[in-house]
């Protein structure tokens, strides 16, 4: 037998699985959110590790703005028949088709507008906690966030009014109409998310290692050419290699020059990088100094 | 040969610790300075500080605004209630909650508090031991935290004086001496210079001990969890019920503390009925034996009927099982305690109902003297009597932080009103 010490991806991970049964035993309904990123793919290994022998006792859900990578939705799939667990996925298609979803142009980045189909689907299925992969590390809204996050009826987050989170003693009492949102890798980073990636040999969408690609350089980033984003004037489309630090709206989720081809190399090039995740990626989290606080309240996750 | 790789204990690889002091203590400089020195700020961070600097008609990066979070408190230029920071170095994970000094402090330092292993008080070398001062040492020491580092920052502004420094630990010292507080670290430091934060610098070569980074990273934090009782509440109860696992059932949890081996006699609370651990469960496949704080699951040799709520601990060192019990409370709801109404208390995996029966007094957090009250307020610290409905299973807080802490719900509003830790004193 060989001895390791108690690491911090084992504290993180023992609080994560504490968390989740936490979440399944006080809750009456509750889901988990999973995209195919990097951070879903973690909660659903913390999930095994808190309930096999058993079944996950909550579906999965994908809100899915199609505006996806493929080969995202491809390992979705992939991911969620080797689990054999149930996966609902709700389109932002359905919602602007009722009219629930009204964009400036087919093009538009649609992260923001996730929220609507989200508390769509949040009424019809009458889920009470929405368990997600956010990390606290993340944006600076979300390091005041609690693990047990609470949504008012209009699906609004009340920073200022959050209840004290004390010990590891959760309170997931709701009023009806209240949504909970969970967040069990609160204290994880991002190096903490690709560690644990390694140590688990968990696999993760192909996008995510370094790949030629054909991209824009527009503004301070890297666009990714596709059906949703072509070359304006004056623009010029090239071949650059790259990989997706986060993996989210095609029209706006921009990919890192990087040569990082092995989980390992992704590691050593996280723990280096001087650009926060979202700085790098996310052209809509540029907007304001305060973009996320604002969709937070508006009810994005 | 096992494949799965047996824990040790050798080494905790997380620890999590609060800064208590004001800014004007330079409290957000120095987490500035931990985070800086140890490569964890960003460029874009950086570039989006420096913006926010010269918006306010101010030159250079003023690393404070490292810590602002959202919108409304730049406005109004506070910080509201905690916010959590990550860094490592390569010997360790930090999480720092970050808490700010208005008036909710008491309400934001006890609820950092309650998850850390360890304090920061900052004492402005100029200013020496303050009225705040002793109030975070008090907190430190209601809330239990391990170990305290007193540092005695803006050594510069003194001119690195090493009288100056060893006064204030002497006065710090005799305060100290009154409350429960085990391992006292001093460090003299300049936050703003970085002396004796990540490097020792040039001007304290009279200070032997070792730097607040290096304390940081080496500090033994093995035995902040109590090692000797083993309690395992149980969090959720698995029956497959597949063809292969007919009459599996485990009990999933994480052990709070103390340590279990297959085989070992264990008692069910509050049923008091016994059994023999016949697995511990992980993911991975049987392990032999399991500690705190680790998630398993366990199956027991017997058919008992244990559900959520119940504890499993081994035979012969059982904890209290009461109805009648003497807290410490920190009130942190707006809405003032009623002593006519009942209450919902969490402790462990249990929800039961609850009256708070008496007041006994107040803690004055300034001065520590007992006052006589009719009801608690926010912020107030008070020693309570508490019957609940049904039967708990608690320690003493002092002897074990993870099963004798509850938190006190507003069955009207659902919010935590109250965070409490049950005291000797019986009843």
């Amino acid at each position: 037998m060989n001895n390791h010490s108690f690491t911090h991806l084992d504290a993180l991970e023992s609080e994560s699985i504490h968390i989740m049964r936490e979440v399944a035993a006080e809750c009456a309904n509750p889901v988990l959110l999973f995209s195919g990123g990097k951070d879903s793919i973690v909660l659903l290994r913390l999930a095994e590790k808190a309930f096999r022998p058993g079944r996950f006792p909550f579906p999965l859900m994908h809100i899915d703005t199609e505006h996806n990578f493929p080969e995202v939705i491809e390992f979705r799939d992939q991911r969620v028949k080797e689990l054999g667990e149930r996966l609902i996925v709700r389109s932002m298609e359905d919602s602007i088709k009722k009219g629930r979803v009204v964009l400036r142009s087919e093009n538009q980045s649609r992260n923001a507008f996730q929220s609507v189909t989200l508390l769509d689907a949040i009424a019809e299925f009458k889920f009470d906690a929405c368990i997600g992969g956010a990390r606290r590390d993340e944006e600076k809204a979300r390091a005041k966030e609690r693990i047990f996050s609470f949504r008012d009826e209009f699906g609004q987050w009340d920073p200022k009014n959050q209840r004290p989170e004390l010990w590891d003693i959760y309170n997931t009492r709701a009023h009806p109409g209240e949504n909970i949102r969970v967040f069990p890798i609160s204290n994880w980073t991002e190096l903490d998310v690709w560690e644990y990636i390694a140590r688990e040999k968990l696999e993760v969408p192909k996008i995510y290692f370094a790949h030629t690609r054909e991209v824009i350089r527009r503004a301070a980033g890297l666009l990714p050419v596709s059906h949703l984003v072509q070359p304006q004037a004056g623009e010029k489309a090239e071949h650059v290699t790259v990989r997706f630090r986060t993996v989210g709206d095609m029209s706006c989720t921009c990919p890192v020059e990087s040569n990082a081809v092995s989980i390992d190399e992704i590691i050593a090039e996280t723990a280096m990088t001087r650009i926060t995740e979202r700085g790098a990626t996310r052209m809509d989290d540029q907007t304001s100094e305060a973009s996320m606080e604002l969709r937070k309240k508006e009810g994005y996750f | 040969m096992s494949a799965i790789e047996k824990i040790s204990l050798d080494q905790i690889g997380l620890l999590r610790f609060i800064t208590a002091g004001s800014v004007d203590d330079g409290k957000s400089t120095l987490i500035g300075r931990l985070l800086h020195d140890s490569k964890s700020i960003f460029e874009d961070q950086l570039t989006s500080i420096t913006h926010t600097t010269r918006k306010r008609g101010a030159e250079g990066v003023d690393l404070s605004l490292l810590t602002d979070g959202l919108q409304a408190e730049r406005e109004q230029g506070i910080t509201i209630d905690v916010a959590y920071r990550y860094f490592a170095t390569p010997k360790r994970k930090f999480i720092i909650a970050d808490t700010p000094g208005h008036e909710q402090y008491t309400r934001n330092m006890v609820t950092g508090a309650s998850t850390a292993n360890l304090a920061i008080i900052l004492i402005d070398a100029r200013k020496g031991v303050l009225t705040q001062s002793r109030r975070h040492a008090y907190l430190a020491s209601l809330v239990g935290i391990p170990h305290l580092v007193v540092a005695v920052n803006k050594m510069d502004l003194v001119d690195y004086s090493q009288p100056v420094f060893e006064k204030i630990c002497k006065d710090f010292a005799a305060f100290a001496e009154n409350l429960s507080l085990r391992n006292v670290t001093y460090i003299p430091m300049s936050a703003l210079n970085g002396d004796m934060v990540v490097e020792p610098g040039d001007h304290l070569d009279w200070y032997q001990g070792s730097t607040l980074m290096d304390f940081l990273e080496n500090i033994s934090i093995e035995d902040d969890i109590n090692r000797e009782d083993f309690r395992f509440p149980v969090q959720w109860v698995c029956r497959p019920q597949t063809k292969e696992l007919h009459d599996f059932r485990g009990y999933m949890g994480r052990i709070e503390s103390g340590s279990v081996h297959v085989g070992d006699s264990v008692t069910l609370l509050p049923s008091g009925l016994n059994s023999r651990i016949k697995e511990i469960l992980v993911y991975e496949g049987p392990i032999d034996e399991a500690f705190a704080p680790q998630s398993v699951t366990l199956t027991i040799e017997d058919h008992l009927d244990i559900s959520r709520g119940d504890m499993l601990v081994k035979a012969g060192d059982s904890p209290q099982v009461i109805k009648f019990f003497g807290a410490m409370l920190c009130w942190l709801s707006e809405q003032p305690l009623d002593p006519n109404r009942k209450y919902l208390i969490k402790q462990s995996t249990r929800i039961v109902k609850a009256v708070i029966s008496r007041i006994d007094y107040r803690v004055d957090v300034n001065t520590l003297n007992h006052e006589t009250v009719n009801t608690l307020k926010m912020n107030d610290i008070a020693h309570v009597g508490l019957k609940v409905q049904l039967p708990i299973v608690c320690d003493e807080y002092e002897r074990n932080r993870a099963t004798g802490c509850f938190i006190i719900i507003d069955e009207s509003s659902n919010n935590t009103v109250a965070a409490g830790m049950i005291s000797a004193n019986k009843e």
